[in-house]
């Protein structure tokens, strides 16, 4: 039986983990790579970012937002079950390099792909500042382990039950004005991550943003991930899933994500929320 | 090989069979008409395959058109060189079992290409009644799908595969099109130990997520492969070379060779203003979301793009696939946009003709400049130029030239944009030292070696854009210079 569950546990109301197992993956995949996955036979095939890998297991583990048809099928099924499709790793690795320290931006779901790369960044000697930021308290998931990889964590919730009270961008404003930031990367809802670009556009600091294009095949084949960067048309299943924040067009992602919103199936919707 | 023709052409039952109708009597009969499905009922369905089958008499009937021609002309309309003549004439013969089995001889897909090869302007546009008689050519498409079909459902557990005798050694290929899967089929009968490597979940490659239903069934493609596991060919889908292993890791599994196939599968759009906005696709993710995700099906998750102006950019088969699948999926006006005139369009010349009888609407001599969306950020009208034909291009074909101030709006719900496909980068990517052309196409000899010792490449990933007939050329010949350079080592 191939792709098992091994494990599943729930962070949150509707979030949940899930390790699984795929030796070849857990070996060849790098920080920043997604898989994509299908369930059932008349299931659609989508992308989740790998949020951890145990190469000795061989397992891969993902995170999961319950949101439409696709990513409820997926977090119905339990430990022993199995996923019919998984094929990956998929996208560019993020680059990773030695630049001092690193704010990590993170919303929602984003979290859990970021945490492969907060790891990489630490293990090159990076500094690693992580905001983590959510709605409330009750949807700040993965707190320990980010705490793991960060040398400084900011919790920031909209309604300020956990935390500080206010958006990612209060956050990063006042990380910024204390210390230098020599890199940003951002991973969470397309608005979050605009808005992040926005913020660090103004102090010149290089971002990176990990982009959740609605896919078909995460292969290059079809083209519904494309994205306009620096006014040019890129895939994001092979040409990112990273981008500099600063060329990305926001405002045409987010018009995109709605794209198949006035269909029943809304499978992909998981995707606007990653 | 030319001898062996020959030398059956006077076979003595060929002889006969010869003199059995005078060549007068041949030329009167008339070239069969393909039954079809009733256009306004098979447009209710993807589908419905739109060609009938034809019937034992009426093959024989057509099969004996054929003049059986000292030199058949035909046979060098054929990409691959299909003994033409022998199976038509076994077909006049009663023995479909043994024409099949000729055209296996060439060809590992015989019952795809029957229904996908552009006959029209390879074996049939050679075929001595069009060329020297101006009458038309004989039905050799229609008669190459009988036999195979006719093999398909008669199909007794070839012994073949029983004798087989495996040599050990590992080969692995890298795509299920039809390149990789003549190649596999031909590997398995030397001898090797053969594995498909397939990035999607499905078998087949094009042939199941692009060509619709309707037109190339996937039971007709599953057959197929169902004779090579036969033959001990492994498949395992979800797996991308490059990415879930390496070239280098399945060499330390033991794979000795292997054999590129992963096809042009990247979707070329046209840089026009207003091109992402939604609602415009490419003829990839449209046709890729309805023939390999069913989406036309009330079963499936996955959702497609519905209208009611569906507006498809190109005239290749592509183009003829995305919009006869656009009037199948309800769209009041289905048209197609070509910047050339009708008589140019490469799609197959049944396709349009089938397109026609379902109601597609042909805008030719037009080009998409930009597109107007709506406040949603949704496609609402394509902004087309006028063309005229100029003078002739590197093709031969009359280059268009816009007619400046002719930009009028279409209103459109859906745009597809089927203009193209460029090489699958996936591989080339992660292997620099695989040395490939400026447009992304993998390098070859004669002998479709690539750059690498024990890597050979074919079809789309090595000629962009071609054809199924001549990918499984490709695959055929790579077997074969590889099977020779394996046992001479
Ligand atoms: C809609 C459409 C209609 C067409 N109609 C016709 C027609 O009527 N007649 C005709 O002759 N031709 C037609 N063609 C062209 C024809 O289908 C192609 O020329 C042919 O399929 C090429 O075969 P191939 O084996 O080279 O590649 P493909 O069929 O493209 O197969 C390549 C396979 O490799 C897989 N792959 C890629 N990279 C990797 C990797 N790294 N690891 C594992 N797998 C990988 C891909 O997923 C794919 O399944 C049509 C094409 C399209 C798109
Ligand atoms: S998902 Fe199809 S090209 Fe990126």
């Amino acid at each position: 039986m191939k792709n098992k569950i091994i494990s599943k546990v729930q962070l949150s109301d509707s979030i949940f983990k899930i390790e699984v197992e795929a030796p070849l993956i857990a070996r060849s995949r790098k920080p920043g790579n997604f898989v994509m996955v299908r369930v059932g036979e008349n299931g659609e095939r989508i992308p989740l970012t790998i949020a951890d890998a145990n190469r000795d297991k061989g397992t891969i583990t993902m995170v999961v937002q319950k949101m439409g048809v696709s990513s409820a099928k997926l977090c119905e099924l339990n430990s022993g079950d199995c996923i019919t499709d998984l094929v990956g790793p998929l996208g560019k690795p993020t680059k990773i390099e030695k630049v001092g320290t690193v704010l990590a931006c993170c919303g929602g779901v984003g979290v859990a792909p970021m945490l492969p790369i907060i790891e990489a960044h630490q293990k090159v000697g990076n500094r690693v500042i992580t905001i983590l930021a959510a709605r409330t308290k009750e949807l700040v998931i993965l707190e320990e382990e980010v705490r793991k990889f960060s040398d400084e964590v900011v919790i920031m919730t909209d309604d300020g039950s956990y935390g500080n009270k206010g958006l990612v961008t209060a956050g990063m404003e006042q990380v910024i004005a204390r210390e230098s930031i020599h890199e940003c990367v951002t991973i969470g809802p397309a608005i979050m991550m605009k808005f992040c670009a926005e913020t660090t556009r103004k102090y010149d600091i290089h971002t990176v943003a990990s982009l959740n294009s609605i896919m078909v095949d995460g292969t290059g084949m079809c083209g519904a991930c494309r994205v306009s960067v620096a006014g040019k048309t890129r895939f994001t299943c092979i040409d990112g899933p990273e981008f500099d924040a600063h060329q990305v067009d926001f405002d045409e992602i987010l018009t995109r994500l709605k794209g198949y919103q006035d269909k029943e199936k809304l499978g992909n919707k998981l995707q606007e929320v990653k | 090989m030319i001898d062996k023709i020959k030398e059956q052409r006077n076979e003595a039952w060929r002889v006969e069979l010869r003199k059995k109708l005078k060549a007068k009597d041949r030329k009167a009969i008339e070239r069969i008409v393909i039954p079809e499905e009733d256009s306004l009922e098979r447009i209710k369905s993807q589908r419905i395959e739109v060609n009938r089958p034809i019937t034992f008499d009426q093959a024989q009937t057509e099969a004996s058109r054929c003049m059986d021609c000292a030199n058949p002309t035909c046979m060098e309309g054929c990409p691959v060189g299909i003994n033409i003549p022998g199976f038509i004439k076994n077909i006049e013969q009663g023995d479909i079992m043994n024409a099949a089995s000729i055209l296996k001889e060439t060809s590992v897909l015989p019952a795809v290409c029957g229904r996908v090869c552009p006959q029209e302007k390879q074996c049939e546009a050679r075929c001595f009644y069009a060329e020297k008689l101006n009458l038309p050519a004989v039905a050799i498409g229609a008669l190459e799908r009988f036999a195979a079909d006719y093999e398909q459902s008669n199909q007794t557990k070839s012994d073949q595969v029983n004798e087989r005798v495996s040599n050990g050694v590992k080969i692995a290929v890298i795509g299920s099109g039809p390149s990789g899967l003549s190649f596999a089929g031909d590997m398995a009968k030397y001898g090797y130990e053969v594995t498909v490597f397939e990035a999607l979940h499905e078998i087949g490659g094009v042939l199941k997520y692009g060509i619709p239903e309707f037109r190339l069934p996937n039971a007709v493609v599953d057959a197929e492969i169902e004779n090579l596991k036969e033959l001990g060919v492994q498949f395992v889908t979800n797996f991308i070379v490059g990415q879930t292993a390496s070239i280098q890791d399945l060499k330390e599994d033991g794979f000795a060779a292997f054999y590129i196939a992963s096809g042009a599968g990247l979707p070329r759009f046209m840089n026009i203003p207003g091109e992402n906005a939604n609602g415009i696709l490419s003829s990839n993710e449209y046709l890729t979301r309805v023939n390999l995700m069913g989406a036309d099906l009330a079963e499936s998750d996955t959702p497609v793009m519905t209208g009611k102006n569906v507006v498809v950019i190109g005239g290749g088969n592509t183009a003829m696939d995305s919009v006869r699948t656009a009037k199948r999926l309800g769209a009041e006006r289905a048209m197609i946009v070509y910047r050339r005139s009708q008589d140019e369009m490469p799609a197959r010349k049944e396709e349009v003709h089938h397109a026609e009888a379902e109601g597609v609407e042909f805008l030719t001599l037009s080009n998409p400049v930009e597109y107007v969306a709506d406040d949603n950020g949704r496609v609402s009208h394509v902004k087309i130029q006028k063309m005229e034909l100029g003078e002739p291009d590197e093709s031969g074909r009359r280059r268009p030239v816009s007619i400046p101030g002719s930009e009028y709006l279409l209103e459109a719900s859906v745009v597809v944009v089927a203009v193209g496909v460029s090489p699958n980068p996936l591989m080339t990517n992660v292997m620099p030292e695989l040395n490939s052309t400026d447009w992304g196409t993998i390098m070859v000899d004669e002998s479709l070696q690539s750059s690498i010792n024990d890597i050979y490449a074919g079809g789309d990933i090595v000629r962009g854009g071609a054809s199924v007939i001549l990918a499984m050329g490709d695959g055929r010949k790579a077997a074969k210079n590889m099977h020779e350079k394996l046992i001479g080592n």
